[in-house]
């Protein structure tokens, strides 16, 4: 029993619910909110080391013993994540101060920053299936008002597909949920595991597994994810990078979870859907970031890729290669929400979003340039920065497993990824600029926000070893579901 | 009686997905609602039927229904009415400023 658990989602919130009362008081919701992202970060850090020394937290709620009660669960994965979402988010609240216009903060835009951590840090907490799908809602109606908030035309035509693809993920995600209440009677997701164990994994639990994994890989943009680069393109950059750095980590974290703890018993049918469509998303997504010319559209496949990334690694389903997904997934949530502050930022001084119309942004903002490069070399995963570790775990963590074709793949849409980002390079920082006057902005905030996000990642990189202890700590869990299992049920 | 529900939950869903795939806003919103309805009872369907009985559990009760599905469906229900809420606003901006409410004449580049 912990309490700590609950203090991720309770201190947003909290914070969400006093800044709905600030409304006119912008300076007062911002202040608010840095000291609420730091509370958090530093609540996260108690909790990942709290669960270094003493092992797998668990809080069952009213003092109902699993499998009767609802219960939280903090691993070292959930804690992680936990803490790297803090981080993030703490960087773009920053990053958010200077480029969202005063009208959108007026509107509530950090009462629903809030709402969507509670519903973040909740999913990552959870040991409830059902729990799983309330902050997903949670998470999901404040993406909806998010994506929305401003209501230009772009912004309201792309929020209603987002809109429509999202309840009908959710409502088969409460039939997956009642399906599988109706095959085993509990919810707990330990208990689940159990429950699974003993039926074994055939006939009706495979169809529900399968549900399950059409659900969480629509939400993580795994599967049929064609509605996310326009949608994730129409709001303002802050809110982009929010969503690229988390919304579809939390369903990737869901599939992992679900995947790696209750439907294991049957892995030749799941993990395999699993490595065809991390294999399509791959490709798909290497294809759609070459073939654009805009910066959100390019980032935005760009999450994709690295989603079919990570669930390579869930289909390999080795120690390394899960190991490697966590490690990847850390570093993906990090270097992607700073790629999109970075994006954000040259477009606001680019003056467009097109690349076309850009050009020779590097006399006059070196630094974001050189920040961008380094962070492409990040992404690509080239070795002293943190992209490099988890690369070189998946692979070999896949090449073990004996999927040859899909880590080439993987090291393929590697080189889509350093060719799309290097378009950026080239065509927004070299050439020749544009004729006419372009007012300077000033941009320091920002750009010290980015540095420190970027110092992050260089650090992740090159300790990566001090890391990895940690990352290991988390892949153990997803192996060896028994430890989970054990932590919840022991009382 | 299973079979009664079964029934109900299939049309309940056909509708639902044939709103859905028209073009009109207001019909996809009507859909996405029939859609969650039918699952709500799918939910209750699933966990059991049963009658004659409240789902409370007291020393000399003989009988009770499960109330945790009863639970389950009362959060849903609730999550459902605020995405339909949002979704009904939503929509009726979309047609102030978008002029329309047929997805089709909603494509274009501009923003």
């Amino acid at each position: 029993m912990s309490n700590l658990l609950v203090f991720p989602i309770l201190i947003p919130l909290c914070t969400a619910v006093l800044l709905v009362i600030l409304k006119e008081k912008i300076l007062l919701q911002r202040i608010i909110s840095t000291v609420s992202a730091l509370f958090n970060i530093a609540v996260a850090i108690v909790l990942v080391s709290r669960i270094r020394a003493d092992g797998i937290q668990t809080l069952h709620l009213g003092g109902w013993a699993p499998p009767y009660g609802i219960v939280f669960v903090g691993d070292m994965f959930a804690a992680l994540l936990v803490l790297t979402a803090a981080v993030t988010s703490f960087g773009i609240l920053l990053y958010s101060f200077g480029s969202i216009e005063a009208e959108r903060e007026k509107a509530y835009y950090y009462v629903l920053f809030h709402f969507l951590l509670v519903g973040v840090y909740g999913s990552f907490l959870t040991g409830d299936i059902f729990n799983l799908f309330v902050f997903f809602e949670v998470l999901l109606i404040s993406s909806y008002a998010l994506i929305s908030l401003g209501g230009t035309r772009l912004q309201l035509r792309e929020s209603l597909k987002y809109l429509l693809i999202n309840i009908v993920s959710s409502t088969l995600f409460v039939a997956a949920v009642a399906y599988l209440y109706a095959a085993t009677g509990t919810l707990n997701m330990a208990h689940l595991s159990q429950r699974v164990a003993e039926a074994g994994q055939g006939g009706v639990l495979g169809v529900i597994a399968v549900l399950f994994l059409i659900v969480f890989s629509l939400k993580a943009g795994l599967f049929l994810f064609f509605w996310l680069p326009g949608s994730y393109s129409a709001p303002p950059s802050a809110v982009r990078s929010l969503f690229g750095a988390l919304l579809t980590k939390v369903g990737l974290y869901a599939v992992l979870r679900t995947f790696t703890l209750i439907f294991i018993q049957d892995p030749g049918v799941t993990h395999t859907w699993i490595a065809w469509m991390a294999a399509a998303a791959m490709i798909l997504g290497g294809l759609g970031a070459v073939a654009y010319n805009d910066i959100p559209r390019i980032l935005n496949y760009n999450v994709i890729i690295s989603v079919g990334f990570v669930a390579f690694g869930l289909a390999a389903a080795n120690g390394d290669a899960l190991n490697g997904a966590v490690f990847y997934l850390l570093h993906d949530m990090l270097s992607k929400g700073l790629l999109f502050i970075l994006g954000g930022m040259m477009i606001t001084i680019g003056g467009t979003d097109r690349l076309k119309d850009m050009g020779g942004l590097i006399k006059r903002y070196p630094l974001i340039g050189w920040m961008f490069f380094v962070l492409a070399l990040a992404i690509v995963g080239i070795p002293p920065f943190s992209g490099f570790a988890g690369k070189v775990l998946l692979i070999r963590g896949g090449l073990d497993a004996g999927m040859l074709t899909l880590s080439l793949i993987g090291l393929g849409s590697s080189f889509l990824v350093l060719y799309s980002l290097i378009k950026i390079f080239r065509l927004a920082f070299w050439g020749d600029e544009p004729k006419g006057e372009r007012s300077r902005v000033n941009l320091k905030g920002a750009a010290a926000v980015s540095a420190a996000l970027l110092v992050l990642v260089i650090v992740m990189g090159t300790q990566a070893e001090w890391v990895y202890s940690y990352v290991s700590k988390a892949g153990d869990v997803l192996v060896h579901p028994a430890l989970y299992i054990e932590a919840v049920m022991k009382e | 009686m299973e079979w009664m529900m079964a029934v109900a939950i299939g049309i309940l869903f056909m509708t639902g997905v044939y709103l859905i795939l028209s073009k009109s806003l207001l019909r996809m919103i009507l859909g996405t609602s029939l859609l969650t309805h039918g699952v709500h009872l799918l939910l209750m369907t699933m966990a059991g039927l049963k009658t004659g009985a409240a789902p409370v559990l007291g020393n000399k009760a003989e009988a009770y229904v499960d109330p945790l599905p009863q639970a389950l469906i009362l959060t849903s229900i609730v999550i459902s009415f605020g995405v339909t809420a949002f979704f009904l606003v939503l929509a009726y901006r979309a047609h102030q400023t978008l002029g329309t409410d047929d997805m089709d004449s909603m494509k274009g580049d501009e923003s």
